[in-house]
């Protein structure tokens, strides 16, 4: 069992949520509420990590990130290292693929609050940020969960674009996946086995509970 | 309202720093895949010794070769064939041109109880693809992995390289062309010795040495790297040192003479 690797994984994933937490929010409500031009286009874009081969993501993010790029130099010349092959790099590319993820489950439940709760909190003189606390988030918890454990989950198990721009340096960006794809090469069929069973225990508890939390068709909410 | 916020805060920040491991800033040394079992028992070595951790990252050559340009943050790199090291040396991207720590030697290695039989001219291996026994054959991939281009130098030379060409399968590296070898979808594979002499794989498979002239020598150099610091020129000092000789010799490697 390489546990560094887990716990290298676990706070990719925990970084991976904070970070897309707050984003997930203000993007799930502007897309459910919001009406401007070129909004199936944004949807489209941030739904495209869905399809999108990991290796294709990686391959952009190594290019995007290298020291040979504008953003790769400017980060080398700030930190001192490049981005590529870096925790950081590490945690953009996982933001970048878990965005569906985040945001899709969020858009929906703020989607199915009812305009008329929304301006009867107005009506009453709550502020939008009281709002927001009080009235939005309570109503939107499943899906804003939800896409956490989504997030959480699917950042344990990225493998590709892990494998393409992390460079499996351990205690950097040698994360369980690359683990266990090490472990295999390295005859240690045990270790491998040990730690897919913990991604397997893992992913299926997230999974369980994102369906345990889904509202129930016949508890529709009004208002 | 305050008070759980900050318990949040401070179990975030605490589960954080029980996630983090004491190792950062130890050399991140980047070595071709044949070097998987001798460079873990020389790690430890040098460990034992009070050299301190070594993280170890494996790859094939020319992959590694490649995100060291990108700006890996490695501080040593292991070649399996002087031209990566050689190359690297020439952009000056190294602090020097590095030393040879050994020659590599490649073989058959085959599942036992299969259709093949490992021998040194590979006569088993031309009697099984005539015979139309095999299905799936593994080597480095030749594009970057040295290993593969000497089992492809070595196939060739012994006449079988159009009969398998369709056949083969490739490892990103020569690592994991052995374990593809023997998983039991493969009926065996073009690999490296230092790989088959360790015990994981030793008790798995059958090997046997394909002549050192059937193919460009495995000359394996390595160098280091521009960003490297003490701690690693410690550990390149160390694999220069007669505990990590021994240990290459026992892993098959064709030590080169003392420096």
């Amino acid at each position: 069992m390489d546990w560094p690797a887990l716990s290298l994984s676990l706070q990719l994933a925990l970084a991976t949520m904070l970070v897309l937490l707050p984003l997930g929010v203000w993007a799930g409500r502007t897309l459910a509420w919001g009406r401007f031009r070129g909004k199936a286009l944004l949807e489209a874009l941030l739904a495209l990590p869905l399809v999108l081969p990991p290796t294709v993501l990686g391959f952009y993010l190594l290019v995007a990130m290298g020291g040979g790029s504008a953003l790769g130099h400017w980060y080398q010349s700030i930190t001192g290292h490049t981005l590529a092959f870096s925790f950081e790099g590490l945690l953009i590319a996982s933001v970048l693929f878990n965005l569906p993820f985040a945001i899709q489950p969020m858009q929906r439940s703020f989607e199915a609050i009812a305009l008329e709760v929304r301006e009867a909190a107005l009506c009453c003189g709550m502020s939008r940020w009281r709002i927001l606390r009080r009235i939005e988030l309570p109503l939107a918890w499943p899906g804003i969960l939800s896409a956490m454990v989504l997030t959480f989950a699917h950042t344990l198990g990225e493998f590709g674009v892990v494998l393409m721009v992390g460079g499996s340096i351990p205690g950097e960006t040698k994360t369980i996946a690359i683990a266990i794809y090490d472990r295999v090469q390295a005859f240690d069929t045990a270790a491998a086995g040990r730690m897919s069973a913990v991604l397997l225990g893992i992913s299926l508890a997230a999974i369980g509970l994102s369906y345990l939390i889904r509202p129930s068709p016949g508890r529709v909410q009004h208002g | 309202m305050h008070a759980p916020k900050r318990a949040l805060a401070l179990s975030l920040t605490l589960l954080w720093a029980c996630l983090s491991h004491a190792w950062a800033g130890s050399p991140v040394v980047a070595a071709a895949a044949d070097l998987k079992f001798a460079l873990e028992q020389v790690a430890a070595g040098f460990k034992a010794q009070g050299g301190g951790e070594v993280r170890l990252v494996f790859g094939s050559s020319g992959n590694l070769y490649r995100q060291i340009l990108q700006g890996a943050p490695f501080g040593l790199f292991l070649s399996a064939d002087e031209g990566f090291a050689v190359q690297l040396a020439d952009a000056g991207m190294t602090q020097d041109r590095g030393v040879l720590y050994g020659v590599g030697r490649i073989g058959i290695l085959v599942p036992p109880g299969g259709p093949l039989k490992a021998d040194a001219e590979l006569k088993g291996l031309a009697q099984a693809l005539a015979d139309g026994q095999v299905q799936r054959f593994a080597i480095a991939n030749p594009e970057h992995a040295p290993y593969g281009q000497r089992a492809e130098e070595a196939l060739r030379h012994a006449g079988l390289w159009d009969a398998i060409k369709g056949r083969l399968v490739f490892g990103e590296n020569v690592a994991q062309a052995a374990q593809f070898a023997l998983s039991g979808s493969a009926q065996g594979g073009v690999v490296a010795y230092s790989l088959a002499l360790s015990p994981a794989l030793a008790k798995q498979g059958d090997f046997a040495l394909i002549p050192a002239d059937w193919h460009a020598p495995l000359r394996q150099r390595m160098v280091l790297l521009a960003g490297a610091d003490e701690a690693t020129r410690a550990f390149y000092d160390h694999l220069q040192g007669p505990a990590a000789r021994a240990v290459m010799e026992r892993f098959g490697f064709i030590l080169p003479d003392a420096p």
